[in-house]
């Protein structure tokens, strides 16, 4: 099952994959941030894909990148994928899916609200859990708890 | 008519002309007892806190109401606000505002552990160590979250405290 | 000749202090008359930073907290929590802690749903739901208590186990409970699901696709309601689940009322499932396996559990010490109301209400 998933992503998007991994079973795929919408749309669209829900979008501070990481199922097979890209920590930016998955919005202003993450595109990118004129991005490690 | 009951057993800052049907008092000392009596509390419910102290207490085994203790929702109407839940510093400034717009005279409870002192959040970064570091309270309820019991204690810690306050007022100087 | 008087948009706040926002949630509504242009909810009102807060505490340490996030399903909480950590570590449960894991996380499915019950015929005007629903919850509690002391918020998940096990008599009163519940469930269609005025105010209100719902990630009870199947119970099953005989709850319309009802449903399956633990349960004395100091190997989990609200996913990075390099909380409440604007758009304030009530929002873990 994932070798045809991997097989489908690298015939759409031959250079996009640079590295593949399955962690329980569930397999991983480090993602060129560049073809970031383009994967995900053939993973929603294609009808052998299909992954129709978006389960989870995080990013972890890795202290030399950050790292972002989608989750996605396929509601009716319950098949899995994890689609995972680095960004520059000095200027850590990507393209929004919000056009693939609606519940995309939210997650990616909590990902630029608490990790700095901004995402290209985005309809609506503002801080959503912390007050408007907040300064710093606490979920960094190298933030420093104001008094 | 006889008394069959005393009645300065309840109220203790109330004179009685013995074996009639008269008492005295003052104005202040009728109104504090209607105050404590009906205290509509402003439910400011945040957090878990909330769920207990507000919900579980104004409901079915517990029952605020027979204190004569009625859910507000907006402050303009209620004299008691119990501060139920943490304290965010995204929410502080709200706080503030509402309890500006009670009008007097006002108290406070302040509820659990977060509202006290900041609980077990109190180290992080978005977390007002207490809601009395903007509004004054008058009792606070230690517990993360407080039993409804403890709620009815302190209204009832509450109401001593008001009473305490219209007996100062009345002391006769140099007691 | 127009005859159209020219009107403006009017922009009202909600909340954050509101009777019927459950909780801390600012709703910034655009009113065209009566009629909801847009609702965009604004959140972070209880934002208390616990992601942050997992990198600074040991992972036993961090248990509590998890009952404090969606405070209406403490044991959930701990449960996804604590089974990130095993999937992780490859710690095993005892077959007799799973079964009271089961046991205590479907109890505490019904406790959050009576308080659904309630709140949605609060928010709708009927104060009396509220009454019963926690007369009932009140039982609930008190087998709760008995096991581990508290009321609301548990901390009684361990990794390899649960903290003790159950104390005498917890069997035969949950059973006398289970019994009094069936009951009384009756009472409470007669209270608010036949009611006339209820029907009025969520049938037809707020309806959304199943594409739709799905596109927007929503899960659980707010999913089910408009006839996705998907509960996280069957689909990736955890401790005994699979075991056990029950059905997931589903209605087709997509609407409020439908939302309402699938979590009737579940009050009664969760009671089936309760039923069938407690008579499954393994004797003798439980022996669990949690380690005394946790360190947990290198590497990453993720590990989702089907939470009264929903698809409730922990996301576990480890360093290989004792504490969470990165702790994320999947909350589906939080998910669930990105879709609101869309749910809102067209309907009249008081229908507002009634859409925001059937979404059953925590604020607590919509904020973290």
């Amino acid at each position: 099952m994932s070798e045809s998933i991997e097989k489908a992503i690298r015939d759409g998007f031959p250079d996009a994959v640079l590295e593949t991994s399955e962690i329980d079973g569930v397999l991983n795929v480090k993602l060129d941030p560049n073809a970031l919408v383009g994967v995900c749309e053939l993973l929603r669209t294609k009808p052998e894909l299909a992954f129709d829900y978006l389960a989870d979008i995080t990013a972890i501070d890795w202290l030399d990148r950050i790292e972002v990481v989608y989750r996605m199922t396929n509601l009716a097979t319950n098949a899995k994928i994890v689609l995972r890209v680095d960004l520059d920590r000095e200027r850590p930016e990507v393209d929004s899916i919000v056009s693939v998955w609606k519940g995309a919005e939210w997650q990616e202003r909590e990902v630029y609200d608490l990790m700095g993450v901004a995402f290209r595109n985005h309809p609506d990118l503002r801080r959503i859990l912390l007050p408007e004129d907040w300064e710093g991005y606490p979920l960094r490690k190298d933030y420093v708890i104001p008094d | 008519m006889e008394i069959d009951r005393p009645i300065d057993r309840v109220f203790d800052y109330v004179e009685h002309i013995p074996g009639g049907a008269i008492l005295t008092t003052t104005v202040d000392k009728v109104l504090e007892w209607g105050r404590e009596s009906s205290l509509w509390y402003f439910a400011f419910g945040l957090a878990c806190c909330a769920i207990e102290m507000l919900m579980a207490a104004g409901a079915a085994r517990f029952d605020l109401d027979r204190f004569g203790m009625m859910f507000r929702a907006t402050p303009r109407q209620s004299d008691l606000m119990i501060v139920a839940g943490t304290v965010t510093k995204k929410m502080a400034p709200r706080v503030k505002r509402l309890y500006e717009q009670m009008s007097e005279p006002k108290y406070v409870i302040a509820t659990g552990s977060c509202a006290n002192a900041g609980g077990p959040f109190a180290d992080s970064y978005a977390v007002l160590k207490g809601v009395d570091l903007i509004i004054p309270v008058d009792v606070y309820v230690p517990g993360c979250p407080p039993r409804p019991e403890a709620l009815i204690f302190a209204v009832q810690k509450l109401k001593e405290k008001m009473r305490e306050q219209v007996r100062e007022k009345h002391a006769p100087p140099h007691s | 000749m127009s005859s159209r008087i020219k009107t403006d948009l009017v922009e009202i706040n909600m909340g954050p202090q509101h009777p019927s926002t459950h909780g801390v949630l600012r709703l910034e509504v655009t009113l065209d008359g009566e009629v909801v242009v847009d609702a965009k909810p604004d959140v972070g009102y209880l934002h208390r930073g616990i992601e942050k807060l997992a990198e600074m505490r040991t992972y036993i340490q961090f248990i509590p907290v998890t009952d404090r996030l969606d405070y209406l399903s403490s044991m959930l909480q701990n449960a996804a929590y604590v089974g990130a950590i095993e999937k992780l570590g490859g710690i095993e449960v005892p077959e007799r802690a799973e079964y009271i894991r089961v046991i205590m996380m479907e109890l505490q499915r019904i406790a959050s749903h009576l308080i659904f019950y309630g709140a949605m015929g609060l928010d709708l005007g009927a104060t009396t739901p509220f009454l019963y629903g926690m007369r009932e919850r009140e039982d609930i509690l008190d087998l709760f208590e008995m096991t581990c002391g508290a009321r609301l918020t548990y901390n009684y998940f361990r990794p390899g186990g649960v903290s003790r096990d159950l104390p005498d008599g917890f069997i035969k009163k949950a059973k006398a409970y289970i019994k009094k519940q069936r009951e009384r469930l009756p009472e409470y269609d007669d209270l608010l699901t036949g009611n006339q005025i209820f029907i009025a105010r969520t049938r037809g209100i707020g309806v959304i696709s199943a594409e739709e719902a799905v596109n927007y990630s929503m899960s659980g009870p707010t999913l089910r309601g408009s006839g996705v199947a998907y509960d996280v119970r069957k689909a990736d099953p955890y401790s005994v689940y699979d075991k056990l005989d029950w059905n997931v709850a589903t209605r087709p319309e997509g609407d409020t009322l439908a939302r309402y009802l699938v979590r009737m449903q579940e009050i009664r399956e969760s009671l089936n499932i309760v039923e069938q633990a407690l008579d499954l349960l393994p004797p003798g004395k439980l022996e669990c396996k949690t380690p005394q100091r946790l360190r947990l190997p290198e590497g990453e989990v993720y590990h989702h559990i089907e939470s009264s609200r929903g698809d409730l996913g922990v996301y576990l990075v480890s360093d290989g010490s004792d504490r969470p390099y990165r702790l994320k909380w999947r909350s589906p409440s939080f998910i669930n109301l990105g879709a609101l604007g869309r749910m809102a758009r067209g309907w009249k304030v008081a229908d507002l209400v009634a859409i925001l009530g059937s979404f059953d929002i925590v604020l607590g873990e919509v904020d973290r």
